[in-house]
């Protein structure tokens, strides 16, 4: 079995291959074209864009941890007026597909970053980062309530209208994530990005205090991948339809596949890239492998996979 | 903000030296061609561990020093303290181990046109590049003075062979058992002037590096500095290394050690906010 086909969908987005890069993880992409084409990949999903230009928490940002690694970045970025002069310009001149993603402090600026992204040619999706931990308090954390994930899903659908599939990233960190993406696609939502960090802490044996500078860091890494399989998993199957972006730990073709059988129609490489420039490229060719080695023809056709009784042939 | 280095490239490179100095271990990488594209300052990642590693990240190391050999072609050498479980591992490897690495990383030490008075500063292992940096002022026909310290004999890098590309060598121990007892910022104002140093070049810890540039403030030696944060990454992506710095309109913001450093001009970062929230 050679012909795979192995392209996805998002909504109404297109893409060649179902592995992307994860915002916050490739920057929108200019570094990692060094080491690859990023045309041999599904889309660049740019670091969350917000209105003006943020220089992110103190350092320091980062801690390694067991499979996994703590960040503490706080959305820093140079603000969307820089970001629509030369980041989509030149991801365009690359001829990348791009999904945009946005962060803001209120609903108000979801809503006005989305009116800056709407007519902006070369725009394949907006993902509508809800759940960035980093931020200075758990009010922020959108995705944490029901209310206020729906408010920004909202705003961001009024504003946008029809023209580009809404993909809603939450977080796991909360009691039942069913009902917050149930209630972001009711606000608008076309797709869901499951799973953004997990919050977590280290605190320095030597200093006494959290590590972080921050204090509090997301977690990311292979530590994180099962909880990021279980959340797709519950998801897809409360809501099958909704097409998922899935992401959290993954470093191989197999765990690419296994979040594609638990529901998700894309995956997001983000801190695998940190440790290895080329893994999205190596995960891609490794999950090729892996769907015609267990005689898919179609990647669409293992998207849910694992959900099917038992008894079910392909 | 600069991009990524241009000839930055991610290769499976042979170990083919493995030597215990100390320490330390000097490890020497067979990595071809890229050996011309690597200039003082410059470092490498790499990944540890294993196939099956719980360390997912990669560790970041200055290259000391290159060289070509009939044997082994392009090489690299690395100063390498086992202080953590990856760079123990690296220490750990023997002759003939794979390794996957990038390389060349980041900015170099700028090389002046002219022939000027050039003082390098090391402060630990952070001596590491300055030894092949020594060797490439040397041939430009600059007079090359180098101060190294730590806080005991046991942290000083100082190879015989890198001695012989500078004109003077001192040395500082904080506990007195090695050079001098005292701290290797101590002289340096004098030396500016004794020695009408224009240029100075340093590797070190970030106090180090800090006490430098105040020493040097409102004059007109210049000061580059290679400098050290917590990096994920090393190839820009990540944005955890960030410094403060200031750029010629006077505008603060964080900038990536790792692809506009780890070389930046020493007056340029803003010292006292480092580690601080940066408003801008």
């Amino acid at each position: 079995m050679s012909q795979l086909d192995f392209s996805t969908t998002l909504g109404t987005a297109w893409f060649s291959s179902p592995i992307f890069t994860a915002s916050g993880c490739a920057g929108s992409g200019k570094e990692l074209a060094q080491f690859f084409d990023l045309r041999d990949m599904g889309a660049v999903v740019t670091k969350s864009i917000m209105t003006k230009p943020r220089a992110g928490r103190a350092t320091p940002r980062m801690a390694e941890t067991p499979s996994g690694m703590l960040n503490s970045i706080g959305l820093q970025g140079p603000g969307i007026d820089a970001f629509l002069a030369n980041d989509i310009p030149w991801l365009v001149e690359q001829k990348a597909r791009i999904i945009v993603s946005i962060a803001g402090e209120a609903a108000e600026e979801f809503a006005s970053l989305a009116r800056r992204l709407r007519g902006v040619a070369g725009i394949s999706a907006l993902e509508v980062n809800i759940s960035c931990p980093n931020v200075e308090n758990r009010g922020l954390v959108f995705a944490c309530q029901l209310e206020s994930a729906q408010h920004v899903i909202e705003g961001v659908r009024r504003t946008i209208g029809g023209d580009l599939p809404i993909i809603a990233k939450l977080s796991p960190d909360v009691t039942d994530i069913v009902s917050i993406a149930r209630g972001v696609v009711d606000a608008g939502a076309d797709g869901l990005a499951l799973i953004n960090t997990v919050l977590g802490m280290v605190i320095n044996p030597n200093t006494m205090r959290p590590h972080l500078g921050g204090r509090t860091g997301g977690l990311s890494g292979p530590a994180i991948r099962p909880i990021a399989v279980r959340a797709i998993y519950q998801v897809h199957e409360a809501l099958p339809k909704v097409p998922i972006l899935g992401m959290g730990g993954v470093a191989s073709g197999a765990d690419a596949f296994e979040m594609i059988l638990a529901g998700a129609s894309g995956v997001s490489v983000g801190t695998a890239s940190f440790g290895n420039p080329t893994a999205i490229i190596k995960i891609q060719d490794e999950l090729r492998a892996i769907l015609i080695d267990k005689g898919f023809t179609s990647m669409r056709e293992a998207i849910g996979f694992a959900h099917r009784p038992e008894s079910s042939v392909r | 903000m600069a991009g990524i280095n241009r000839n930055a490239a991610q290769i499976l490179a042979n170990v083919v030296g493995n030597k215990k100095v100390g320490q330390y271990h000097q490890i020497l990488i067979s990595v071809g061609e890229l050996v011309a594209h690597c200039k003082p300052g410059n470092f490498v990642a790499i990944s540890v561990g294993g196939p099956s590693s719980r360390m997912v990240l990669r560790r970041a190391f200055a290259i000391s020093r290159t060289a070509i050999s009939p044997q082994y072609g392009g090489t690299i050498e690395l100063i390498v303290a086992p202080h953590g479980s990856g760079s123990s591992w690296l220490c750990g490897l023997p002759e003939g181990a794979q390794i996957d690495i990038a390389l060349p990383l980041g900015t170099a030490f700028g090389i002046p046109t002219t022939t000027v008075n050039a003082l390098l500063v090391g402060g630990g292992y952070g001596s590491a590049p300055l030894f092949g940096l020594a060797e490439v002022l040397k041939e430009r026909g600059c007079r090359v003075d180098m101060l190294l310290g730590a806080s005991t004999a046991a942290k000083i890098y100082a190879p015989l062979e890198g001695k012989r590309s500078v004109n003077s060598l001192r040395i500082f121990t904080e506990d007195g058992s090695m050079g001098e007892t005292g701290r290797i910022t101590t002289p340096i104002a004098q030396l500016i002037t004794d020695l009408q140093i224009d240029v100075i070049y340093s590797c070190g810890p970030m106090a180090m590096l800090k006490a430098i540039s105040q020493i040097l403030d409102g004059g007109n030696v210049v000061h580059q500095c290679a400098v050290e944060e917590a990096m994920a990454c090393g190839i820009g992506i990540c944005m955890t290394c960030v410094l403060p710095v200031k750029d010629e309109s006077g505008k603060i913001g964080n900038l990536r050690s790792c692809i506009d450093g780890p070389v930046m001009d020493g007056a340029s970062i803003e010292w006292d906010l480092v580690g601080q929230t940066v408003v801008l």
